[in-house]
């Protein structure tokens, strides 16, 4: 070695040392509860082409904490479709939310999970859940991505236990390169699960029924005689509540149903509030031909029986709601034609893309 | 010769040079840690879950099968006023009696100074308990194991359990499965959208006339007792068997009023480092 050289090795030696000296001190290591995963091998993702319908509100979901992508929503829709998600194998979310109901289902009155158990409540479609402030009848959930643990833990819905499942999936080498895909990374994390659910969730949205290309001014949006005269009845009638591009205003609200078999008190279970006894989240009324049977227990098959009830059989129970006391007196006056004019209209929010659309059934 | 002292010259120019880049003060030179042991007894006597027998003010004899807390945004209070708070992401911890480890809170990076209290919430403030799943990590994982005796979180009803008793009691009444229990889960942080009941409890507890010193050379212990018996006798006195079970009642709030005063402080050690 040249002394110039023996110099300069010396030299980035003490340079080195002084760098050294200068980190600063050890950090905490309860600061970073994150697992960390394998670090970002190159992975490249295609966003997901999410467009809000022209005439939707603004989402609610913020979109931003968990970017939808291709990847992302293809490990969410395996996820949905995969009876490993219940403790013995036998019930996918998929299994209870079935796309031809618009993802409701439609045989029981009451939700049926694992070794044929019973919930207490009927089950709800999914759809536009990027719009909503709030999820099942009574609120309870607020955040769709803590939504699944809840069906997923049940013991009379799908009865596991989330890290039971998480280390399942860590072991299933169907999911490995799935999460390395969406994600970068094969850490599979309770943050990533759900959001990947999350994003198929998102993926869900129904706005193309002939009611729609009506709204639009688009193709085949040409509604009868009839259907219109149920649109006109129904915003004169129905969307206080029913509200909006939705149909639901999302508030909780007591529909004046008899409490005679059924006495769960609804929202208050969540809020414990008085004022909140015996109310529901008003449903979206979107694919309702699909979703029977109907209200929080199920209680009615058709939705000719829900006409009886608005027009003749509502309840005055102490909570029913004002909009529905009519001239003092519960219900909401209607004609046999009213009614039917009001289900043909109902019929037009059927959105048969939706029910039919490849993207969100079963991956082969 | 000449060459050599050049090299020393130049060796001792690099290092100050170095010394001098550092001027930022290391904040490891400034900071210790603090340790909080927590003790969970019944009265006078140590709690032993299923094999121990207690009797509450109202005598009604039970043993607790399962008892867990969280504990969380913590704040050390010092005796020239400028408290330090933990940093709110490493804030978060859940007690289990099942878990001696979990019992033991150690604090890194505390500033060197006079301790004479220490303040901290009992369950998980609403900011966290609304906050993105990604930031719910660790104990607040709600993927975590939360189901049975363990369960600290309501996936139904979206929020944490701040408080679990449960056990059982000749004064329960007899359950599904034939025996005796009683299950207190206590939780309601005062709701997202919608105002609901608000169970979360700042409870500070002071070291008397205790410093807890932390410099370069000291770490304090300082032990607090948490009484099960408390959460039975306070300023509502709790009856088994009329209340065998509360979850989400607003009679929860009565349990939450009775165990913010469950905690005392039982005194301190200190360790010497080298
Ligand atoms: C055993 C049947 C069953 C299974 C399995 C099931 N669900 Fe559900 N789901 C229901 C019922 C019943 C409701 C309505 C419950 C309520 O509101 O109280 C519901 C409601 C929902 C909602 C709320 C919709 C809204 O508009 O509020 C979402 C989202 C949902 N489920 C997603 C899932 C996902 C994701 C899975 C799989 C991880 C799943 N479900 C598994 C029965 C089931
Ligand atoms: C005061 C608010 C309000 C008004 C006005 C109202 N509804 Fe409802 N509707 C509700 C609520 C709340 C529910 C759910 C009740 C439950 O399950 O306890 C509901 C449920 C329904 C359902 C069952 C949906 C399902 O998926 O189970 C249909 C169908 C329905 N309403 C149609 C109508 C029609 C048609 C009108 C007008 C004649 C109308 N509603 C007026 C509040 C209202």
């Amino acid at each position: 070695m040249q002394r110039w050289q023996i110099f300069g090795v010396w030299i980035s030696i003490v340079l080195f040392g002084a760098v050294v000296s200068c980190q600063p001190g050890g950090s905490d290591p309860t600061t970073d509860p994150e697992p960390t995963g394998p670090k970002p091998i190159e992975y490249q993702t295609t966003p997901y082409p999410w467009k809000k319908p022209a005439n939707f509100p603004e989402p609610t979901y913020a979109f931003a904490k968990n970017p939808l992508t291709l990847e992302g929503v293809a490990l969410g829709r395996a996820l949905f479709y995969d009876d490993m998600l219940s403790v013995n194998g036998t019930v996918s979310c998929a299994f209870c939310h079935q796309q031809g109901a618009a993802f409701a289902h439609t045989d029981h009155a009451l939700s049926h999970g694992i070794n044929d158990k019973i919930g207490t409540r009927n089950n709800l479609g999914l759809q536009n859940m990027a719009f909503y402030k709030a999820f099942f009848w009574d609120g309870g959930v607020q955040d769709l991505d803590l939504l699944p643990i809840a069906p997923i833990e049940n013991p009379v819905e799908m009865g596991h236990s989330m890290p039971a499942l998480l280390n399942a999936v860590r072991q299933s080498p169907r999911y490995r390169p799935m999460f390395l895909a969406a994600f970068g990374t094969d850490s599979i994390t309770t943050d990533r699960f759900l959001k990947a659910l999350s994003q198929f969730m998102l993926t869900m949205v129904s706005a193309n029924s002939r009611y729609d290309k009506y709204v639009r001014n688009e193709a085949g949006g040409r509604l009868s005689t009839d259907e219109l005269a149920g649109l006109t009845l129904f915003k004169q009638k129905c969307s206080t509540c029913h509200a909006g591009e939705l149909f639901t205003d999302q508030s909780y609200r007591n529909n004046g149903l008899s409490r005679a078999t059924n006495k769960d008190e609804g929202r208050s279970l969540i809020t414990l509030r008085p004022e909140d006894r015996f109310t529901f989240r008003v449903p979206s009324l979107r694919n309702v031909e699909r979703t029977s049977p109907y209200m929080h227990d199920g209680r009615f098959w058709t939705l000719e029986e829900v006409m009886n009830h608005y027009s003749t059989n509502m309840q005055d129970v102490p909570e029913l709601d004002p909009a529905l006391r009519i001239n003092g007196r519960p219900g909401v006056p209607l004609t046999d034609t009213e009614k039917k004019q009001l289900v043909a209209f109902l019929r037009t929010l059927t959105d048969t893309d939706y029910i039919a659309d490849r993207r969100l059934s079963a991956p082969n | 010769m000449y060459r050599s002292l050049l090299y020393v010259f130049l060796t001792g120019l690099g290092l100050t040079a170095g010394l001098l880049a550092c001027d930022t003060p290391d904040p490891e030179a400034v900071t210790g840690t603090f340790v909080i042991q927590l003790d969970n007894v019944a009265g006078n006597q140590n709690l032993q879950l299923n094999t121990g027998t207690y009797r509450n003010a109202l005598g009604e004899s039970f043993t607790p099968t399962a008892f867990n807390y969280f504990v969380s945004n913590i704040r050390l209070i010092r005796t020239n006023g400028a408290d330090y708070v933990v940093p709110q992401d490493s804030s978060y911890f859940l007690v289990r009696e099942t878990d001696p480890a979990s019992q033991r809170i150690t604090l890194k990076n505390v500033p060197y100074g006079d301790y004479k209290g220490v303040s901290f919430v009992l369950g998980v403030d609403s900011l966290r308990s609304t906050m993105d799943i990604s930031r719910r990590t660790g104990a607040l994982d709600p993927g975590s194991d939360h189901t049975g005796a363990n369960g600290m979180y309501w996936s139904w009803n979206s929020g944490y359990i701040f408080m679990k008793l449960e056990g059982t009691s000749p004064s329960a009444p007899v359950d599904a499965t034939g025996s005796n229990t009683f299950r207190y889960h206590i939780g309601f942080f005062g709701g997202r959208d919608t105002r609901t009941i608000n169970n979360l409890k700042t409870i500070p507890v002071l070291f008397g006339t205790d410093v807890a010193q932390v410099d370069a050379e000291k770490v304090p212990t300082v032990l607090l007792q948490a009484d099960v018996l408390k959460i039975f006798d306070g300023p509502t006195l709790l009856s088994i068997k009329a209340n065998p079970e509360v979850m989400i009642s607003p009679f929860s709030s009565s349990i939450a009023n009775n165990y913010a005063q469950m905690f005392a402080y039982r005194g301190k050690t200190t360790a010497t480092l080298n």
